[in-house]
């Protein structure tokens, strides 16, 4: 009974909304939208669970004294400060619960949630970002190693498209009389990126849009089960 | 002189009025819930400005647009009940906005039981669940289906094995979307499976998670996955834990946790974005088997180059009816198998036909 009645759920749910991709007449018109709205209210009471998950597991780990315990602790004070902030001043866009001070407001120009995350959290996150840089430069190396027929193909494409894309790739081949106006970097550069990389990305997206139906008629007739916990 | 020029002009616009088919028509808009009516014309390009009217009497009119002929159609969604007829006049005005002709038309609204613009969509859709249903059955049956071998899943119990050698722990990254992702999902099935195997070797497991939604579920399936090994008491809760919903304070939190605990064996089953390549080029740094699976075709190219195995797109869905090698589940990737065959071939017809210059084909796809 514990996974029949969801099963129960999701077979209804799941033909009601293909049923509903046909239908435009009430009530299967807005079928879809509602329960969007409905997950997003479920998420929204779900997101309680994360943050309590969040301050036990790092308790836990502050109590145990585990390795590097008091990056947990700066974790746990960072947290707060952010919700405290928020619920008691609130931000630009939503009062809190007490006004912000004209004083607070002349320190830090803006509210002090406002402040944290503009100064702070976006700095952090660009900086985690910014990493990117770097960790494509480490993986491009690896991927571009000439060891097989495939990777050397891989290869030229790749040093082709990046030539093509910079200032370099016109002036190497800026010679190039226009009747041959295909051997430009730039051209082969585009002509990469326009044919074989949009046919392969496409090729990837239809197998994967069956795969989406296909584990969705899965999960829809009970065959699937795994989400539940089944074999 | 000024005058005469006027009357003139007048009687030439006048006779351009006739001088080809005019139409305007009103009707009900195709394939909606009601509430809304389309309304057509065709008139010379030459008409300097053009106004629609709406009245429910025929009598009291009241401007809803102002129009162009080069428009062609318009849809008039405002206040428009179902049942009710509405009475239309398009008015041709000269440049003094005075009326020189106008055109009637009259229709009713009323909302439709199917979509026609989705017949492709449902041939399709029964195309493919005809398909899946009938492998279903045969493999029930005892049909044996051939599925080709998937090495990144195949290594599952391998990198395991190797965790439990090793004393060190998993780390299984379901992505960064919410449960309405399928991906997600996908990626949820599998770690099922994997935990189940975690249970049976005495190993551990880490899934940090990104979603609140993705906490519950995912602490559910490990835990019944321990309970399915016989293996209850093993499972620690806490395994499955909350990061943050920040995408990039996600990658710092995992990648802190990669670093730290050097895992064994790494993950990355689900739905990513541009954080796949930090996370997977982290897990190389620390020296961990990785498998990644994913169906976005730009994040794909980086797991690739980063990590040891990738699941392509529909080996991400097919992954749990892989692992299980139910009959059932088997049966349903050999209809998408079909399904795949039903596209390849309506690819090639419809390029053939284009290159023959039909559009059939193309134009019921495109429309329908």
């Amino acid at each position: 009974m514990r996974r029949q009645i969801p099963m129960l759920i999701t077979f209804l749910v799941g033909a009601l909304i293909i049923v509903s991709e046909f239908i435009p007449h009430k009530p299967f018109n807005n079928l879809s939208t509602s329960l969007e709205g409905w997950f997003l209210i479920i998420s929204g009471f779900a997101i309680i669970l994360g943050q309590l998950s969040l301050f036990k597991v790092n308790i836990i780990k502050i109590s145990r004294k585990a390795p590097n315990w008091p990056y947990f602790i700066i974790a746990l004070v960072s947290f707060s400060i952010m919700v405290i902030c928020g619920i008691l001043w609130g931000t630009q866009q939503q009062p809190g619960l007490i006004p912000a001070s004209e004083k607070m407001l002349n320190f830090f120009g803006v509210k002090p949630f406002d402040y944290i995350f503009k100064y702070l959290f976006e700095n952090l996150s660009a900086t985690m970002f910014s990493l990117l840089a770097f960790f494509m430069a480490s993986a491009s190396y690896r991927a571009f190693r000439a060891r097989s027929p495939e990777s050397t193909l891989l290869l030229i494409a790749a040093v082709l498209v990046m030539l093509g894309r910079t200032t370099i790739g016109s002036t190497l081949t800026g010679w190039i009389p226009d009747s041959l106006g295909f051997l430009h970097l730039p051209n082969i550069a585009s002509f990469i990126m326009k044919y074989p990389n949009t046919a392969g990305q496409r090729a990837i997206m239809i197998c994967a849009g069956l795969g989406v139906i296909g584990s969705s008629l899965r999960i829809i007739l009970g065959i699937e089960r795994s989400y539940l916990g089944g074999k | 002189m000024r005058v005469s020029f006027f009357i003139i002009l007048c009687i030439c616009f006048t006779f351009s009025l006739y001088a080809q088919d005019i139409t305007f028509t009103a009707a009900d808009n195709p394939n909606d819930d009601g509430g809304a009516l389309l309304l057509q014309w065709n008139v010379p390009l030459s008409y300097p400005e053009m106004i629609l009217t709406r009245s429910i009497d025929r009598k009291n009119y009241i401007e809803i647009a102002a129009v162009t002929p080069l428009l062609k159609s318009f849809i008039d969604d405002e206040n428009i009940e179902d049942g009710q007829e509405y009475f239309y006049k398009l008015s041709v005005l000269n440049i003094e906005g005075e009326t020189l002709q106008s055109f009637s038309a009259s229709a009713i609204a009323k909302a439709e039981w199917f979509n026609t613009d989705k017949i492709s969509l449902l041939i399709m859709t029964i195309l493919l669940g005809s398909a899946i249903t009938y492998f279903i059955f045969s493999a029930r049956k005892g049909k044996r289906l051939y599925i080709r071998k998937i090495s990144g899943l195949d290594t599952i119990e391998e990198a395991v094995g190797r965790a439990t050698e090793m004393g060190k722990p998993l780390l299984f990254v379901p992505g960064i979307m919410d449960l309405d992702d399928m991906q997600t999902i996908a990626g949820l099935n599998i770690l099922g499976h994997l935990a189940e195997k975690v249970a049976q070797y005495d190993s551990t497991i880490h899934v940090p998670v990104c979603r609140s939604m993705v906490l519950s579920t995912a602490k559910e399936i490990v835990k019944e996955s321990y309970l399915r090994a016989g293996r209850p008491d093993a499972f620690k809760p806490d395994s499955v834990f909350y990061l943050t919903d920040d995408q990039f304070g996600y990658v710092a939190g995992v990648d802190g946790i990669i670093l730290r605990e050097k895992p064994a064996a790494t993950f990355y089953l689900g739905a990513f974005y541009a954080e796949s390549l930090i996370l997977a080029e982290t897990g190389f740094e620390s020296g961990a088997i990785q498998i990644a699976g994913t169906a976005m075709p730009t994040q794909i190219p980086f797991f690739v180059a980063a990590c040891d195995y990738t699941l392509i797109g529909e080996e991400l869905f097919a992954a749990s009816a892989y692992l299980s090698n139910e009959p059932n589940q088997l049966g349903s990737l050999k209809g998408q198998d079909v399904g795949k065959a039903i596209i390849i071939i309506t690819l090639v017809v419809g390029v053939v036909l284009e290159m023959c210059g039909i559009h059939f084909l193309k134009d019921f796809l495109v429309t329908h």
